[in-house]
This record gives C-alpha cells, sequence and structure tokens, in this order.
C-alpha cells in the first residue's frame, strides 16, 4: 500500500487535472452563452456575427435535410485518401532520394522551392489540368502533404545512427538490406509523425480545394454560406469542420500510438 | 604461447585519408602478427588511427597500402563503443540480426543464440526490448550479437567506454570471460591503460599519428587470471609506468 504522503501526491495531481478541465468548460460555456446573451439582446447584430443557437439550428437544418453527413463525409473522404496517398507516396520519394544521393543533391533546391511555394498558388492551374472536380481537390491536397512528407522522412532517413550503419556493414549488409532492416523501421516514428502532419496539411488542402471548386464539402458549405451571405452558415461550417478536425487527430494519435509501443 | 598458429597477419599496412582540406596519415607501415586465441590490446594516444586499423580489417575502409593475410574462411565480428542495438527489436531479434543479413539463420544457430543468451545471464530478457536494460547489460547483448555469427576474430572498438567505471570493470571481466570460453582471438582499441594491461596477452602502443608501431609488451604476471584480478598482480603497476611513458604526452 501507498503511504499517506503519497496518497496525498497522487490527490494533488488528480485535482489539478479536475481543475484545468473545469476551467476549460467553463471557458467554452462563458463564451457560448455570453455570445448568445449578446445576440439574444440585440448588442451584436446577429447578420454578420450569428449566434450559437442559430448555428446549432442551421446544423439540425442540414441534418434533417440529409446534407450534413454527405458533406461531413465527402470531406472526410477526400482528405483521408489525400493524407492516405501523400504519406506514401512521399515515403516512396524520400526511399529514392536515399537510395541515389546524387539525385537527392540535384533536386535539394528545387524540394525547397516547391515547398516554400504556397501551393493555394497552384490552384487555378490544377483546376484546368485535372478538372473541376473531386480530382483536383485531392491533387491540391495531396500537393500539400506530399512535399512536406519527402522533406522530413528523408531527413529522418539521413539522420539515421552512423554507428548502426557500420554495425550493419561490419555484418557485410546489402544496401537493401540496410535499408529495410535499419533505415526504414528506424524512421518509423517519423513517417507516423508525418501522418499526424499530413492529416492536418490534407485537410488544409481539402478545404482550399472545395473554396475554388465543389459542389459539396464542408469547405463548400462554408464558402457557399459567405457568397450568400449566410452568417450561420459560414459559421456552422467551421464549427463542424473544428469537430471533425479534432476527430481526424485523434484517430491519428491513436493509430501512432498502437504503432509504436515499443519505441 | 610460441606454439600457437598465426590467424592474421598484416604487413605495412597504411592508410591515408583524403578530404577537400588535404590529406592525412594515419596508419604508416604497421605490421604485427595475431596468433590463434591471442588477446591483443592496442593503445595510443586519442585520434592516432588505432580504429582506423579495426576498420580496414573487417572491410568498412579501403587500405592504401600493404598486406593483410589470414588463413581461409577466417570470419570477422565487430563490437563498437556503442551497443547500437535496434530499440524496435527484441534482445533475441537482435542478437540473430547477423544471422539473420548474412542468411544463416535456422533453427541450430538459433538455438545457439538462445544458450549463448542463457549462459551469460540473459535469459530473462529475451523477449525484452532493449530501453528495459542496463548499459552493461546491453553491452553483453552487444558481445552476443557479435558472437552469434561464430566470428574467428573479435575485433573490439573501445567496447566499455560508453560505460560508466564500476559497469566497466564488471562487463570486461564478463568479456573476458566470455572469450576465453569461446577460444576466441581478439583485437580491441583502448585508451584505458589499465583495461588494455588487465585483459590482453599483448599490448601494442602505437604513436601519434600517422599510426605506427612504437612498443610491444607480452604481459607476464604472476598468477594470472580475469581482469579484476591482474590489477592486483605486482608486475600491473610496472607495466602502466613503462606503456605511459611510451605514451609520451603532453597535454
Amino acid at each position: 500500500m501507498y503511504s499517506d504522503e503519497h496518497k496525498q501526491f497522487l490527490k494533488k495531481i488528480r485535482r489539478t487535472h479536475i481543475f484545468v478541465f473545469l476551467t476549460q468548460l467553463l471557458i467554452i460555456i462563458a463564451f457560448l452563452g455570453i455570445w448568445q446573451l449578446l445576440a439574444h439582446f440585440e448588442v451584436i447584430n446577429t447578420f454578420i456575427s450569428s449566434s450559437p443557437k442559430a448555428i446549432l439550428d442551421t446544423i439540425v437544418g442540414l441534418y434533417l435535410d440529409n446534407n450534413l453527413w454527405n458533406h461531413i463525409g465527402i470531406t472526410v473522404y477526400e482528405t483521408i485518401i489525400s493524407f492516405l496517398l501523400g504519406t506514401f507516396i512521399g515515403t516512396v520519394i524520400a526511399s529514392i532520394l536515399w537510395w541515389f544521393p546524387f539525385l537527392a543533391k540535384v533536386l535539394d533546391p528545387y524540394l525547397t522551392i516547391l515547398n516554400s511555394l504556397p501551393k493555394v498558388a497552384l490552384g487555378p492551374i490544377i483546376i484546368i489540368w485535372a478538372g473541376a472536380g473531386m480530382n483536383s481537390i485531392i491533387l491540391m491536397a495531396l500537393l500539400i502533404s506530399v512535399i512536406i512528407t519527402i522533406i522530413n522522412v528523408y531527413q529522418g532517413f539521413i539522420e539515421t545512427d552512423p554507428n548502426k550503419i557500420k554495425l550493419m556493414k561490419a555484418f557485410r549488409a546489402t544496401k537493401w538490406q540496410i535499408f529495410s532492416k535499419l533505415i526504414l523501421p528506424s524512421t518509423k516514428p517519423t513517417i507516423i509523425n508525418a501522418l499526424k502532419i499530413n492529416v492536418s496539411m490534407s485537410l488544409i488542402g481539402v478545404i482550399m480545394g472545395e473554396f475554388l471548386v465543389s459542389k459539396e464539402g464542408i469547405g463548400y458549405l462554408i464558402m457557399y454560406g459567405s457568397q450568400v451571405f449566410n452568417l450561420d452558415l459560414v459559421m456552422a461550417g467551421v464549427i463542424i469542420l473544428c469537430i471533425v478536425a479534432t476527430i481526424m487527430y485523434y484517430c491519428v494519435s491513436w493509430i501512432e500510438k498502437r504503432l509504436i509501443k515499443n519505441i | 604461447m610460441q606454439n600457437k598458429k598465426n590467424i592474421l597477419s598484416i604487413r605495412n599496412l597504411k592508410k591515408t585519408y583524403h578530404t577537400k582540406r588535404g590529406e592525412t596519415k594515419a596508419v604508416d607501415t604497421f605490421s604485427f602478427n595475431l596468433l590463434d586465441g591471442e588477446f591483443v590490446a592496442l593503445v595510443g594516444p586519442s585520434g592516432c588511427g588505432k580504429s582506423t586499423i579495426l576498420s580496414i580489417l573487417c572491410g568498412l575502409e579501403e587500405k592504401s597500402g600493404g598486406t593483410v593475410s589470414f588463413e581461409e574462411d577466417i570470419t570477422y565480428g565487430y563490437m563498437l563503443q556503442q551497443d547500437s542495438l535496434f530499440e524496435w527489436k527484441t534482445i533475441l531479434e537482435n542478437c540473430l540480426l547477423g544471422l539473420e543479413i548474412t542468411g544463416s539463420l535456422n533453427d541450430e544457430t538459433k538455438q545457439y543464440v538462445i544458450d549463448l543468451l542463457n549462459t551469460y545471464g540473459l535469459g530473462d530478457f529475451i523477449d525484452s526490448y532493449p530501453s528495459n536494460l542496463s548499459g552493461g547489460m546491453r553491452q553483453r547483448v552487444a558481445l552476443i550479437r557479435t558472437l552469434a555469427t561464430k566470428p574467428d576474430i573479435l575485433l573490439l572498438d573501445e567496447p566499455f567506454s560508453a560505460l560508466d567505471y564500476q559497469t566497466r570493470l564488471a562487463v570486461s571481466d564478463d568479456v573476458f570471460r566470455i572469450l576465453k570460453k569461446e577460444h576466441k582471438s581478439a583485437i580491441m582499441v583502448t585508451h584505458d591503460l589499465s583495461e588494455a594491461i588487465s585483459m590482453a596477452d599483448r599490448v601494442i602502443v602505437l604513436s601519434q599519428r600517422p599510426c605506427t608501431i612504437k612498443n610491444i609488451y607480452e604481459i607476464q604476471m604472476t598468477g594470472k587470471s580475469n581482469p579484476i584480478e591482474n590489477r592486483k598482480c605486482k608486475e600491473f603497476a610496472s607495466y602502466y609506468d613503462r606503456i605511459w611513458k611510451d605514451l609520451d604526452l603532453h597535454v
């Protein structure tokens, strides 16, 4: 059994946790409450600021029209496709760069340029090339996640402990063995971390894409809402996006925990 | 000692490193023979090129000149200062790495490794991960990983320098016992004179860069046994003194 002092210590930790959570809860309730009150007593103009109740009604309305899940589904689908593709293609390209150091040296400045370029600037070109539809949206999101994945994963590859490489070479390992038995497994945490970054990167790309072209999705809701000056719809879109982004982030965190148990 | 056969002879080994700034001679006219079952220690000032010799022997680096001749089918095992255990593999999987790479992993060789782990007190940790082991235990795992491929000659590159002093004494004692029991020849690079004198049959003192042989000592001590006991022998201090003078360090 624990000593009294230790019990006190545990109690204190638990109390801090509860206190932090309650404060967080209080902030959101106060924020929504004050917003609703100000809107109710017409201190603020609900035409441009909307109100929590109007947002909720809009979301319920979308749900009743059977559109809510459709919009969320489209956005989530596009995001998942582009972040899986982005991670996969990025890792493959990073592997090729590791395998051919000459290529890596040659491509280095081009990667830097592509990485610093705001990908949204390529939007119009992408639409012309890939058509005004889901392909463009996925391509846009892919472009954002793939470059950052190449750079991060390649960095992970070349930062592999040189002593471990020496060890592999002392066992006369082939280049493929060094890659498959050492480089790839030791970079696993970096790759999984890339997944996490890519979820948010892909979501940014998808929403940007939906702003430019689309007739469905959360980005479309926000864009459409702003065009018809329906702030309730815009705010509802943003709130839904917050929830979707948070859930996706936690899903990937959960996958991350399962995959890197032993590291 | 004299009736044992030669298993490795090095003649006039040379190594030059090339960088943008120019070339550096690391090893120059280095010659010596290793006898079967012998433990040789190389000591020398830091950065003198001791490790280069081991790297050349196990094929990590190309030599610039000289000859290295050995009996056919001689294999090397290389052990480094860092244990370099793979964190994502269990202790057993780590020890099987060499066998996996050389394609000689089968039930028999696997059992040999398991037996080694059991013999040297790591049996309970076969399925553990390296992060659960102490530094000393990790270094013993690294030795077993090296022994798994049954090398004839072990090349030890400052194998204990990453350990704290007490662990270092204990682990060097363990490693010494293991090597003697498995009848292995070994070349160890170290900068720790007491470690060299207490473990080796011969100590070779190297000069400053470019590294050449300055002196060779046959270590003969009354009541020579394991490294920790050897440190108590009466000849120990005089060897230490002579080698220290040979090193001629002006710090």
